[in-house]
């Protein structure tokens, strides 16, 4: 048992077209009148709202019920009204504070949702993607259940993207693997270990900045020789990526070695003290970058690895962030059928609260507000579809919201966030026309 | 001696409601429930369902055995606390048996008002509060005929309906000018009353109950109006007080309910008190208020329950709300808020529907429905938070569930 799946509305999808309250109202009362419907969108002008059962945690309709008429179910959490029980006192709707138990004429007592046993009715209605029945808490569940490969009490910082991105993806990928992570957070942080223990569950080495593909490659190819399935899975910073570990990992990408080789982008050196890579953006103070007199954090912009590597023509190249699991879940699971055949390239961002100045507890926040603002754009590549975006850049959040979250860019001047904006512009388009639209 | 850190009095929605919270932040914690009904815990609430048959006593409990060991809870049933030491921090049983705490929660609810009517002390009659109450009203049903009910709050109303639905010839006395007059103003009470009167029960609105006497297995009921009532089941729902007798000399400040803070705090350390029992501030203004209704009770045992374990989350009580909803006859009467604390800006009535807001700068400060569609909870919500209407004032007066919840998903969604 964990979290539960619920039916989520984004009012900015609507368009009010009411198929979910017939559809509502047909599976539940046999009648199209949506009066019947367990789900009520209210129309505001072209705004929609939604009255409906939350299926709470601690639901207050159930407090109140002086009959025990209902209850919340422990495995499904879906709320469950018993009408042999209920006497009609109507105290359940003054608990509720959404409108999501209400008293219907036609039936003669109250009527809420229950989720259709866990098929919803008016989710399937909705076409125009407003209405979702969500399993992200069942990934986490999944996810959960899982064995995570790293020992307790990795020594990341307070906060750190990078600890959830390794322990989340090694559980999906799973013990049958071999783990190259280079100089960087990743090996910082104990995942090599100390004193001869490593700190993963799984066979693990640390190769020089240089060469971790080339590493990987020759490992496996020696298991192939040997008749063994393994998993080859590199996992490193943006520098061990981006620059000193580039000539290697574009020589694997070429070949096509059979290895999944994830980024995990922090945008700079951040295990040793902070310093610029090429994958810092421009503007951001790095103790390389200084911000000072005349220094004003980077001056330039920072290269587009995952690009770089859709050009390699790889089997698989695709972008993902942590404030987007369900999708990061995905690639994983398409990134790990792709190193099967050749080889395959996640990159995923990382933001950093001490290299980027934020407060511990906003980590995810900034990773969502870098995507939702078009800064971080999702996508994925394969040589048969080519890039597809797996988010739409329409209507983005203003730059403002993400630049003001980071202590790294607080002292930019006007000119340079219009830099910034000039820039996300034309990588926006850039991403846009190689999606084809 | 037994020792407990937890002692709650009581096993009804004010107790359930902390012994909740106080798991949800302190798993360990030893916490013994005592209540003086031998049941398990049931709600008043449901209570005329069972004298009309509706529902069986034995499918009424709100948990079971198992919940209570599953919370690890331990649960003394058929016995009441007889007094209370807090400056040695135990309580007495009737049991003799006595239980030493660190934190007492006082969920002891109310009881029914027996008035000072010349004859009551020798006549027979029902009272409606506990179980054994209902189920004793449920079995004198067949042989009733003729039945008088003293009062016409909710408990006289809903029994009078009861009564009347298993075929006896109902009279409610009611000193009032009106029914149910704490939650609907003259032209609402006159619907249910037409409703009542529909279904041939008498209504004797304005009187008052003389003397009592007994008169061949019942009891004949004189009014100050001259009127004599001869009842072969007399019902006294005169209203109800908390139960405090227990704590004379307990050293717990008691006025008309033992005084509590915004954290349910009595004035003796380590008490609480939550439910009917407590005399808490109202939302209106700052004066200690008795507000003797279920949704208050489970609200104020939370805050108790999550005080008592030091639960940090804990917001204060924001002050009593009259509210209530009451079903008659098929028909939904709706009360959620003060009549008088603002002004009237929308009232109408007719035979079957009626509705009326009250306002004051902008904000609500009660809605009234007969048989019209709002949610109540939602209503609840938006006095509480004082939400200002000025922006949609005309489409609130105007369609107030809709624009209800329009706020509503709006602001908490
Ligand atoms: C017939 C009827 C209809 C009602 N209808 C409505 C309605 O429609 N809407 C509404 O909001 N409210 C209604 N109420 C009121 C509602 O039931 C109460 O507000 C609510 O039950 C209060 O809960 P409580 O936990 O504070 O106290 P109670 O429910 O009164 O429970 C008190 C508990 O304390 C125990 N106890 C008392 N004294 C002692 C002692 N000395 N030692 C040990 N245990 C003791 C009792 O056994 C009981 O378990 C109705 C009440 C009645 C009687």
């Amino acid at each position: 048992m964990g979290a539960y799946n619920t039916i989520s509305f984004k009012p900015e999808h609507c368009d009010g077209c009411n198929a979910c309250m017939t559809a509502c109202a047909t599976a539940k009362a046999g009648s199209d009148d949506v009066v019947n419907s367990r789900i009520q969108i209210v129309a505001d002008g072209d705004a929609f709202e939604l009255a409906m059962c939350r299926q709470c945690g601690d639901p207050k309709c159930v407090s109140n019920c002086p009959a025990a008429a209902l209850a919340k179910d422990g495995a499904d959490g879906v709320i469950d009204w018993d009408g042999s029980k209920c006497v009609n006192c109507l105290l359940c709707t003054v608990g509720c504070a959404f409108g999501g138990i209400v008293y219907n004429a036609a039936a003669g007592h109250v009527v809420k949702c229950d989720t259709c046993d866990g098929d919803p009715a008016c989710v399937k209605a909705c076409d125009r993607g407003a209405l979702k029945y969500l399993t992200t808490a069942h990934i986490y569940n999944e996810v959960g259940d899982l064995e995570d490969l790293f020992v307790p009490g990795l020594a990341g910082c307070q906060g750190c993207n990078t600890e959830l991105i390794m322990r989340h993806t090694m559980r999906r990928i799973g013990p049958d693997t071999v783990l190259a992570t280079p100089p960087g957070c990743i090996p910082g942080m104990g995942s090599v270990g100390y004193n001869g223990l490593t700190g993963t569950k799984v066979p693990v080495f640390h190769p020089l900045l240089t060469n971790t593909a080339s590493m990987l490659t020759g490992i496996k190819r020696h298991y192939k020789r040997q008749g063994r399935e393994v998993n080859a899975v590199a996992l490193a910073g943006d520098g061990g990526t981006a620059d000193v570990g580039f000539q290697s990992l574009s020589g694997a990408a070429e070949r096509g070695e059979q290895i999944l080789f994830i980024c995990v982008d922090n945008e700079g050196y951040m295990n040793t003290g902070m310093q610029r890579s090429g994958c810092t953006p421009f503007g951001a103070w790095t103790s390389t970058t200084p911000v000072g007199e005349r220094g004003k954090g980077k001056t330039q912009d920072a290269k587009n690895l995952p690009l770089l590597m859709m050009m390699h023509n790889c089997e698989y190249v695709a972008t993902a962030s942590t404030a987007f699991m369900e999708d990061l879940y995905d690639k994983l699971d398409r990134a790990i059928e792709a190193s099967k055949r050749g080889f395959s390239y996640l990159h995923i961002y990382s933001p950093c609260t001490t290299g980027w100045r934020f407060p511990s507890a906003e980590n995810i926040e900034v990773a969502r507000k870098a995507v939702e603002t078009n800064f971080v754009m999702l996508w994925e590549f394969n040589p048969t579809d080519g890039l597809r975006l797996s988010r739409s850049l329409d209507e983005p959040r203003p730059i403002d919201e993400y630049l003001e979250a980071l202590g790294k860019y607080r002292h930019l001047e006007p000119d340079q966030v219009g830099h910034i904006e000039a820039t996300l512009r034309k990588n926006v388009e850039q991403i846009r026309g190689l999606a084809g639209g | 001696m037994q020792e407990t850190q937890y002692l709650i009095v009581g096993a009804s929605h004010a107790a359930l409601s902390a012994l909740q919270a106080i798991r949800m932040q302190d798993a360990e914690g030893s916490v013994t429930v005592v209540t003086r009904d031998d049941a398990l815990p049931y709600s008043p609430t449901v209570l005329p369902y069972v004298v009309s048959g509706r529902s069986a006593p034995e499918r009424v409990a709100l948990k079971d055995g198992a919940w209570f060991e599953q919370n690890r809870v331990g649960f003394i049933r058929g016995a009441a606390v007889t007094s209370v030491d807090a400056a040695a921090k135990r309580a007495k049983l009737s049991s003799g048996e006595e239980i030493a705490y660190a934190k007492l929660l006082l969920a002891t609810g109310a009881a029914p008002i027996l008035p000072p009517i010349p004859g009551l002390k020798d006549v027979k009659f029902h009272v409606l509060r506990s179980l054994d109450d209902a189920v004793k009203l449920n079995q004198a049903l067949p042989n009733t005929k003729q039945a008088v009910v003293l009062g016409a709050g909710l408990v006289g109303m809903h029994a009078a309906e009861n009564l009347a639905k298993a075929g006896a010839q109902v009279t409610v006395v009611e000193m009032q000018p009106r029914v149910l007059a704490g939650y609907f103003d003259a032209e609402a009470s006159a619907i249910i009353e037409a409703a009542f009167a529909a279904k041939g029960i008498q209504l004797m609105l304005g009187a008052k109950v003389s003397r009592l006497e007994t008169a061949g297995q019942g009891a004949r009921v004189t009014t100050d109006k001259g009127a004599a009532l001869d009842a072969d089941l007399l019902l006294v729902a005169a209203g109800v007080a908390p139960v405090t007798d227990y704590l004379a000399g307990s050293g717990v400040a008691v006025e008309r309910g033992v005084l509590v803070d915004d954290t349910m705090r009595a004035s003796a350390e380590g008490i609480w008190a939550a439910g009917d029992v407590a005399q808490a501030k109202g939302f209106y203004d700052e004066a200690k208020i008795l507000n003797g209704i279920l949704p208050s009770a489970v609200e104020q045992g939370r805050i108790a329950g999550m005080a008592m374990a030091g639960d940090p989350a804990l917001k204060p009580w924001p002050g009593g709300v009259p509210l209530n909803t009451y079903t008659f006859f098929g028909q939904q009467a709706v009360s959620v808020g003060s009549q008088d604390a603002g002004e009237v800006v929308r009232k109408e009535a007719d035979a079957k529907h009626y509705l009326k807001i009250v306002m004051r700068d902008n904000r609500l400060t009660g809605i009234f429905g007969i048989n019209v569609p709002f949610d109540p909870g939602v209503m609840w919500e938006l006095i509480l938070r004082r939400i200002d209407l000025s922006s949609v004032r005309e489409a609130f007066i105007a369609e107030p569930q809709k624009t209800a919840r329009t706020i509503m998903s709006r602001t908490w969604r």
